[in-house]
């Protein structure tokens, strides 16, 4: 449009340019909508994104070893780690000198648990060593710390040490997916070790598998609730919301007692003869109890998001279908069901992301074969206070929904989502 | 108007008077009959004798050590004293999150004035922790199973013998405990049991022995589990701590007997907060020195069945304050319980915790 006017510049009343004019006006709007979301945008930044980027920092940052022993990793430079050899008096002096003032300051025990999780035994021999160092004043050191202990003399305490001395590390991540760098390079680790593959495998097929329990018996239910009244379906919602407003607790608590071998439903089955007092099924503590106790929990947030949908899809298409001869299921197949598939594709994508990241249920119904890898992650941040590898286990898991996301808008198309 | 201003005046006095009147300490503890104990034995009694105190209860101490580790990194510590078992209390020293005690200083002296440090004795095993109880982790088992054939289990191993005693079982999921019981009963003695865990077929002998039950057992996450499981005659054989098994057989009344053999000691005691500002950190050494004496130790134990940890409060120990039993033969520490038990290796476990349950948990997926 621009090159059109290049003759006579059109003005506002006031002899500006109304281009100019017009910017100015629209910039002032932007700056007044910016302001009026701001308190959202930055509550979002300071409580969603921040603690995001924190985490995924985390899961590669590693300054404690260079924090906490400056002079000895840099003392470390010239050694080889692959020279089978224990380095030399001056790493152990500087590691004295070093340790000196992390006694002081009791960082050097919080450094052994650090790199505990690489090597068992340093836990106990920094904190041995700590208790040690404060009388080792004079050289040689070397042999005084081989008489603290005698770890400090093996080739693979050091070998930890140097691997784990710079600032960053792909340390955590590597173990997220059961790998370590071993002197002869990366490698798996030993199968009686790997288990995060497994977990994040099995975590994908549960929530899957529950994602479409959930699509299975909800569809139905959202199906009946658009098509009666208003006034029976509002009755049926309320039922559809009320274990929703229920603690999460006690309707797993409530799982257990209707699940497990004496349990009422396995009572039942025995008093009606179906089963044999001594062939009672075991539907608790393993993947089946997951599966049961989580499709009842996230059931409310399939039917919700069908039920809007089915309600927006005039009835007059499916008339109009069955006019033109259409069998009662083609009618429902060729042109009810298309228009219910937004509603199928934001059921499926809320349930499948609060699946995959759900923990409590997996952990009191879920066994040993039915846990997630949510489960791992709240042990190793409350229980082991391995943060980092916390961090890098949620990193994989955001990614992995990420690339689910993107695939589903490959596939489906993201748009084709709808609330309502 | 007239309505604003009378309720800012009232604002004003209570914030006034609150701030003047109480000042406000949160004991964090686990909630549940464990608090309970402690409100009755420590808190209540406190607040009597210090009307300015206002003690404050929270139930946290199983997320303790993340709770303690993030309110430092944030540089805000809203916990006065926090209940945790000693492998916790060790973590949280060695992370540099908990107070230094000196026990003979900050503790009081037994009544014959044994100083503290010899009152506790070896219960002292971190630099940062006041022992408060002795717990056991121990087995109860149903007393009415008919295949049993009138056999009780009364040794740790019959726990893996799945022929005389059939059913199935409950076992923490965790290798603690478990790792040690199963190479008790592969042949080790109890003296080489660490030693031989350290090597790689040490723990997979310990999980070859637990292979031959593995398939029978219910694996629990929290204390409260096994109770439940042995009521409902879920499992015929569990383990959880002592005083759950008490509760379940003294006060629900069930079927349940005590298999003491091979318990397992730990210890459960306070931590103060490193990083206390100086007037908050002596209002809780104040508390500490009251609620760590003879008389309040001995006093917890009439309404929970955990020991003492101080020698001198064990002759004190009376009746159960609601049932009225004797409580001293519910102890995990009477002689007659404590016939063969395990102290927990905190030291060897603070190194192997790690590299273990990744390993036990890697068998547990199996």
């Amino acid at each position: 449009m621009s090159e059109t006017a290049t003759e006579q510049v059109l003005t506002t009343k006031d002899g500006r340019p109304l281009k100019a004019s017009l910017a100015r006006a629209l910039r002032r709007e932007k700056l007044r909508a910016l302001v009026l979301i701001a308190p959202l945008l930055i509550f979002v930044l300071l409580t969603f994104v921040a603690p995001i980027a924190d985490m995924l920092f985390r899961s590669v940052e590693n300054s404690i070893v260079e924090d906490t022993l400056p002079q000895t990793v840099n003392a470390l430079q010239d050694w080889d780690p692959s020279s089978g050899e224990v380095p030399g008096e001056p790493v152990f002096a500087a590691l004295a000198a070093d340790l000196q003032v992390a006694v002081d300051l009791k960082t050097h025990t919080r450094l052994g648990s650090r790199l505990n999780y690489e090597k068992t035994g340093i836990s106990s021999l920094f904190r041995k060593t700590g208790r040690r160092v404060k009388k080792m004043t004079e050289p040689p050191y070397k042999e005084q710390f081989l008489k603290a202990d005698k770890k400090w003399g093996q080739v693979d305490t050091w070998q930890t040490l140097k691997q784990f001395s710079p600032r960053y590390t792909d340390g955590y991540f590597l173990s997220s997916l059961d790998a370590e760098r071993t002197s002869e390079g990366l490698q798996m680790k030993p199968e009686d070790e790997q288990i995060y593959l497994l977990l994040f495998g099995r975590t994908m097929m549960l929530s899957i598998a529950i994602t479409v329990s959930c699509l299975l018996l909800g569809y139905p239910i959202a199906f009946l609730l658009a098509q009666l009244p208003l006034r029976t379906s509002n009755l049926l919602m309320i039922l559809v919301l009320l274990p929703f407003w229920t603690s999460l607790l006690v309707r797993t608590s409530a799982w257990k007692v209707l699940l497990q071998q004496q349990g009422v439903i396995n009572d039942f089955l025995v008093w009606i003869g179906l089963i044999s007092d001594a062939n009672r099924l075991v539907m608790i503590n393993n993947q089946t109890g997951t599966i049961i106790a989580m499709t009842h929990i996230l059931l409310p947030f399939m039917i919700l998001p069908l039920y809007s949908v089915m309600k927006t899809i005039s009835p007059t298409y499916v008339r109009a279908a069955k006019s033109l001869g259409a069998t009662d299921w083609t009618a429902f197949w060729r042109v009810y069901f298309p228009q219910s598939v937004p509603g199928i594709g934001a059921g499926a994508v809320l349930v499948f992301i609060l699946a995959i990241g759900y923990y409590i249920t997996p952990e009191l119904v879920g066994g040993t074969s039915g846990i997630f890898i949510s489960n791992r992650i709240a042990y190793h941040i409350s229980s082991s206070l391995n943060w980092g590898l916390a961090a890098a286990l949620g990193t994989l898991l955001l990614a992995a929904v990420m690339i689910l996301f993107i695939v589903y808008d490959k596939i489906v198309g993201i748009d084709n989502v709808k609330l309502g | 108007m007239k309505l604003k201003s009378t309720i800012l005046a009232g604002t004003a006095v209570a914030l006034l008077g609150s701030s003047a009147l109480a000042a406000d300490m949160t004991i964090v503890s686990w909630g549940g009959a464990y608090s309970a104990s402690q409100n009755n034995a420590y808190h209540k009694p406190y607040m009597e004798m210090n009307p300015d105190v206002n003690i404050i209860n929270d139930e946290s101490s199983a997320e303790a050590v993340a709770k303690l580790r993030a309110m430092n990194e944030a540089g805000n510590i809203t916990w006065d004293l926090v209940d945790v078992v000693a492998s916790d209390a060790i973590r949280l020293c060695d992370e540099g999150l908990a107070l230094e005690i000196n026990p003979d200083t900050d503790l009081a002296a037994a009544p014959d004035g044994t100083p503290a440090s010899e009152d506790f004795g070896d219960l002292l095993v971190s630099e940062c922790f006041i022992p408060q109880i002795v717990y056991s982790t121990t087995f109860g088992f149903r007393s009415d199973i008919a295949e049993w054939n009138g056999k009780e289990p009364d040794d740790i191993c019959d726990v893996f013998d799945l022929e005389t005693f059939p059913g199935k079982r409950s076992l923490e999921k965790r290798p603690i405990n478990n790792v040690e019981w199963a190479l008790l009963c592969d042949g080790v003695a109890k003296e080489d049991v660490y030693d031989v865990l350290e090597t790689e077929e040490g723990l997979d002998r310990a999980l070859a022995k637990l292979d031959t039950i593995k398939d029978q057992v219910v694996w629990w996450s929290a204390g409260a589990e096994t109770p439940q499981l042995l009521a409902d005659k879920e499992v015929v054989i569990g383990s959880t701590y002592n005083g759950r098994l008490f509760a379940l057989i003294e006060e629900q009344k069930q079927p349940v007997k005590m298999l003491w053999d091979a318990q397992v000691f730990d210890l459960d005691g306070w931590i103060v907060p490193a990083g206390l500002p100086d007037d908050r950190k002596a209002a809780v050494m104040e508390y500490v020195k009251f609620a760590t004496d003879t008389q309040r130790l001995a006093d917890q134990a009439k309404y929970i069945s955990y020991g003492p940890a101080r020698a001198s409060s064990a002759p004190l120990v009376g009746k159960h304050a609601d049932l009225g039993i004797d409580m001293a033969p519910h102890m995990p520490t009477d002689p007659n319980n404590a016939k063969n038990t395990f102290l927990y290796n905190y030291e060897w476990w603070a190194d192997y915790r790690d590299d273990l349950d990744a390993k036990f948990q890697a068998w547990l997926a199996k």
